[in-house]
């Protein structure tokens, strides 16, 4: 155990191993019988980039969920970035603090179904956010989406509403609209799951250039196994609420150790 | 009894002011009735302790309780407890908190339409409670309800005759009061409902066409 809460510099350059930005302890979420997450402990360094995999209802997308607060732990202790997001005794009512509030600022979501505001353009979908949370001015709010519209090849679509882009330009935007709000964090949630084959190359290759370019800390839920072989520092591979194992693509994807995994890689990796 | 064309005229400016107060309680009691149900169902969804469960209830009262009654205990009871309004002022808004209740119903329909994503979305954005509801819910839960609170205002133009049972003198009232002090009702009763007939008929066409742009875009 490394001594926890202590805030530390994020270190730069130094040999030791920096502090998680990301820790989940003892972390479980309850369906009623249904464990989705059985007293999970998991870590992420920053600027990491990890990708999930496992089976659908393995519980990979619930740590999205409750990292985002679009869910609570049934029980368990959550921290981002030094601060706690989630502290959950059993049984406990939970309420949305400050504290959870300004946690949540850290981090940014990128939704299967990209739900962007249909009625809104994109450049009033990026801006919204900065302007309103961040206090950012109008002209530059503007500035700065314009940018990130181009960082994401939709330069000239900045006027366009939701319902007249293809789903691959959609979830771009969905894209430069987390990043407007630069988070510490940014959580992929089988982003190309909904697009249709020809348009999920797109959408991968903005995903690639993120990962390459900045020291975000990226944690995405994927099905695309080539994709997460070529971008990831680490592959996790989920199973029945549990981390069953981790580790880098190359062994996870040409040498998994555990037989769940491999019986899993099989199933998926024939297609 | 036969048509008399030269009574019918005689009356016809009569019964066109009486139409005007007509317009005018349905159009303010819409707004009225548009603004109040808002409030209630976002309340409502809110979930306020003590506050939505009064709302609720005060909802389900105005629903289970005719018109007329609401009307009559407005205009006749409520004076003795020293809450006094003209005729016309109280109808407006007895009548639009009545609407209230229904439209309330609508725009919660309109707000469960909204799909869970976009509230995730705004959650994910950090956007606080007021900009979410105002900028993403709102707008969107709206536009799909147009069309239904159009076919309540069109209703309560025609529930408004409910009114003259409290001395508002509408269209109804001034067609009755015409028809008692004549000793004729053929005239100004058939004319009435004419008039009545001239206002809904085109607005429920409008209505139609609203349903049509309005319709889901998926």
């Amino acid at each position: 155990m490394r001594p926890s809460t202590e805030p530390q510099p994020l270190s730069v350059g130094t040999a030791l191993a920096p502090e998680a930005i990301i820790r989940f302890e003892s972390v479980s979420k309850n369906w009623g019988s249904n464990h989705v997450l059985k007293s999970l402990n998991f870590e992420v360094s920053p600027g990491e980039k990890v990708s999930i995999i496992g089976p659908s209802g393995s519980g990979k997308t619930t740590i999205l969920r409750i990292l985002m607060t679009l869910e609570t732990p049934t029980e368990g202790l959550v921290n981002v970035d030094g601060d706690v997001l989630w502290n959950v005794t059993a049984g406990q009512k939970v309420r949305e603090t400050r504290q959870l509030r300004e946690t949540r600022r850290k981090i940014g979501m990128v939704f299967q179904q990209f739900n962007l505001f249909p009625h809104m353009t994109a450049m009033e979908n990026i801006i919204e956010a900065p302007m309103h949370v961040l206090g950012m001015n109008k002209a530059e709010a503007r500035e700065r989406a314009a940018d990130l519209l181009n960082l994401v090849g939709l330069g000239k679509h900045m006027n366009h509403t939701p319902p007249q882009m293809s789903g691959g330009q959609q979830q771009r935007v969905a894209i430069a609209r987390a990043l407007a709000m630069r988070p510490k964090v940014l959580l992929f949630d089988e982003p190309t799951s909904a697009l249709d084959p020809e348009l999920i190359g797109e959408v991968l290759n903005v995903i690639r250039n993120l990962a390459h370019t900045t020291d975000m800390t990226m944690l995405m839920v994927t099905h695309e196994m080539r994709f997460a072989e070529e971008i990831s520092d680490r592959v996790v591979m989920f199973d029945n609420g549990a981390a069953v194992e981790s580790g880098p693509p190359a062994q996870i994807f040409k040498d998994p150790q555990q037989e769940r995994t491999r019986t899993f890689l099989r199933a998926v990796l024939q297609h | 009894m036969i048509w008399d064309n030269n009574f019918a005229i005689s009356v016809f400016p009569l019964l066109l002011e009486g139409l005007g107060v007509t317009v005018q309680i349905t159009l303010l009691g819409t707004l009225l009735a548009a603004v109040l149900g808002l409030v209630f169902a976002v309340l409502r969804r809110l979930a306020i302790p003590v506050l939505s469960p009064v709302v609720s209830f005060l909802v389900v009262f105005v629903r289970g309780t005719p018109l007329l009654v609401q009307a009559y205990c407005a205009f006749f009871v409520l004076p003795a407890y020293g809450v006094s309004f003209d005729a016309l002022t109280t109808g407006v808004v007895v009548i639009g908190i009545n609407y209230s209740a229904y439209m309330a119903e609508v725009y919660r329909s309109g707000i469960q339409g909204v799909p869970k994503g976009q509230w995730e979305a705004a959650t994910a954005l950090s956007l606080p409670g007021a900009r979410t509801w105002g900028r993403i819910i709102l707008p969107q839960a709206i536009r799909t309800v147009v069309p239904m609170l159009g076919n309540y205002l069109i209703q309560m133009f025609k529930d408004s005759a409910v009114l003259s049972a409290i001395t508002v003198v509408e269209l109804m009232a001034t067609a009755q009061a015409i028809g008692s002090s004549n000793f004729r009702y053929l005239e100004p009763l058939t004319m009435a409902a004419l008039l009545f007939l001239a206002v809904s008929y085109p607005a429920s066409r409008l209505v139609n066409r609203l349903e049509r742009r309005y319709a889901p875009q998926h």
